[in-house]
């Protein structure tokens, strides 16, 4: 099927905007036909995802759009970099690949990207409105816009998310047609004790299992009677989309697109329904560690997605002015670095050993002393799913708490928790 | 044996020793951008290498980074002779048109039903530029 261009979009293609403008819409036009979408769309923002140096290849490519003239025509919001560009935390890359890596973030500023530099971008400001066409990319963010914001995206890919944002265009297929947002499987979590699904370590388990059983299909979790907030659903979403290719999940009267299971359903029955059980639960939470029984921590890590200023308070109740045996790692963007300098609340937190990183994190670039079986405790779900390949570390994972008691104590410490017996 | 493939991107003509994939990839952290091994240890063909095979992929998986893995296979010389799809996959190819607007030579990617794909396995394969996969 071929794609129709409008005259305007034809022209750009044809190198009528400048060089870079016509690759960026060459790019999303044969998009466009390899997915067999009729004709783009216009967007009303991006995040990119492809300032992350993969090889030098990257960099040239991203280069030889800032040659060619290339701008961003809508607002757009960057990811992680392999860098952290604030000097808050040190990364160890050296040379050639440090080099390249920082003309890779270089080249992205100067093609008009903003230095948010963090995955949680709905965090710091950028919230496009319900119902609007956008093209995101990196899993977390992904999710989170189509699910909580209700906003449309399909995952866009590296190199794919710039040539949206540059052309201003995205190809109309996938999530951004109402047809395809509409929820095939029901996640029946109504058996949940509401205890257990007040706790924030909850969210990464269930989105774990989630999405290791949607899949790519869309469902809606039922059940749930309270909000669980922001942060529990970004914890979900991100353990979602690192264990199935989730772009979108629905929660009844909490997502907007779910007032109620009817609507999310578009009206039709569910292909599947999982009612949710605590045997399932304690199963997908036992995967999410690769080093169960290990009896030493070398590190914690968390902020997969980046850290709230709401996270970072409840870290500060919870270290309680305590000095740190091991080291913590909080991964955060620049927005909760601003609010944190303001009131000396960075420096207090690294006197005690924390060790707060911007603009990047611990699983997409070497920050974590090399170490041959080091065991790294978390109470992120993405966290969980990638160090053991990323870094090399066994994953502990455990709630914020029990995080933030064993780096004080030094080694892996778990209390009773309102499991779900 | 000869089999005609739908062309998905137009890239150079290839030859190489087949490698068919038993199980769907994830090019990032299954592939190794700088060498082409597939490193992901719980994938079937793991220990094996890309670069210059045709090779068959039955589905991939995973990350929105595949696209720039592939660049950097294409851009390091370390990409496959040509790539036998189940089904497009936009992540992956974009990889090559990207190659390709940088001009740098990219190899052919056709689609053909997986089911086709392991009489391939073991021969020498010709993926000729109108998209027909033969062997040698």
């Amino acid at each position: 099927m071929a794609v129709e261009l409008t005259p305007e979009e034809r022209a750009v293609a044809g190198g009528r905007a400048g060089e870079a403008a016509g690759i960026a819409m060459r790019l999303v036009a044969e998009t466009a036909r390899l997915m067999g979408a009729r004709g783009l769309i216009p967007i009303a923002s991006a995040h990119i995802d492809g300032a992350l140096y993969h090889g030098p290849s990257g960099t040239l490519f991203a280069e030889r759009l800032v040659a060619g003239g290339g701008r961003v025509s809508v607002r757009s919001t960057l990811n992680v970099g392999a860098l952290d560009l604030t000097g808050c935390s040190r990364v160890r890359l050296e040379g050639e690949e440090r080099e390249m890596a920082a003309r890779l973030m270089a080249a992205y500023r100067r093609l008009g990207c903003e230095p948010s530099w963090t995955c949680a971008p709905y965090q710091a400001g950028h919230r496009p409105e319900t119902g609007t066409d956008v093209a995101w990319g990196e899993s977390n963010a992904v999710v989170f816009c189509n699910s909580v914001l209700g906003a449309r995206t399909n995952r866009y890919g590296d190199l794919l998310d710039i040539a949206c944002a540059i052309s201003g265009r995205a190809p109309d297929y996938g999530l951004h047609r109402t047809e395809n947002r509409q929820a095939r499987l029901v996640f029946d979590l109504s058996d949940a004790p509401e205890s257990f699904l007040a706790d924030s370590a909850a969210w990464p388990v269930l989105g774990s299992l989630y999405g290791r059983l949607a899949g790519d299909t869309v469902g809606v979790v039922t059940g749930v009677r309270d909000n669980p907030g922001e942060d529990n659903l970004k914890a979900f979403g991100a353990a979602a989309a690192s264990s199935g290719a989730v772009g979108l999940f629905h929660m009844t009267a909490v997502t907007p697109e779910a007032p109620d299971l009817a609507n999310a359903l578009g009206g039709q029955a569910p292909d599947e329904t999982i009612t949710v059980t605590a045997a399932m639960v304690r199963d997908a939470q036992a995967r999410l560690s690769t080093a169960a029984g290990a009896n030493r921590i070398d590190a914690v890590a968390i902020g997969s997605p980046h850290l709230s200023i709401d996270e970072f308070a409840a870290l500060e109740r919870l270290i309680g002015g305590r000095r740190l045996a091991v080291p913590l790692h909080a991964c955060t963007g620049r927005h909760a670095i601003a609010v944190l300098d303001r009131t000396g609340r960075r420096k207090a937190l690294e006197a005690l050993g924390v060790v707060v990183i911007a603009d990047t994190c611990v699983v997409v670039t070497p920050i974590l002393p090399a170490l041959a079986n080091g065991v790294l405790m978390t109470s992120s779900g993405k966290f969980a799913h990638y160090a053991p390949g990323n870094t090399g570390y066994g994953v502990l994972f455990g709630s914020l708490a029990d995080c933030v008691e064993s780096a004080v104590a030094g080694k892996p410490v778990f209390s009773e928790r309102p499991g779900w017996k | 044996m000869e089999m005609k493939g739908e062309i998905l991107v137009e890239g150079e003509p290839g030859r190489g020793e087949a490698l068919v994939l038993t199980a769907p990839i994830s090019f990032w952290g299954g592939v190794e951008s700088r060498t082409g091994l597939i490193g992901d240890v719980r994938h079937p063909q793991h220990g094996e290498n890309v670069a210059g095979r045709v090779l068959f992929v039955p589905g991939t998986i995973g990350s929105s980074s595949a696209s720039a893995v592939l660049l950097e296979l294409v851009h390091g010389r370390h990409a496959p002779a040509a790539l036998i799809l189940d089904r497009p996959d936009a992540i992956l190819l974009l990889g090559l048109l990207a190659a390709q607007e940088m001009g740098w030579p990219v190899p052919m990617a056709v689609r053909l039903d997986a089911g086709q794909h392991g009489a391939f396995a073991g021969h020498t394969v010709q993926v000729g530029r109108d998209g027909t996969i033969r062997t040698a």
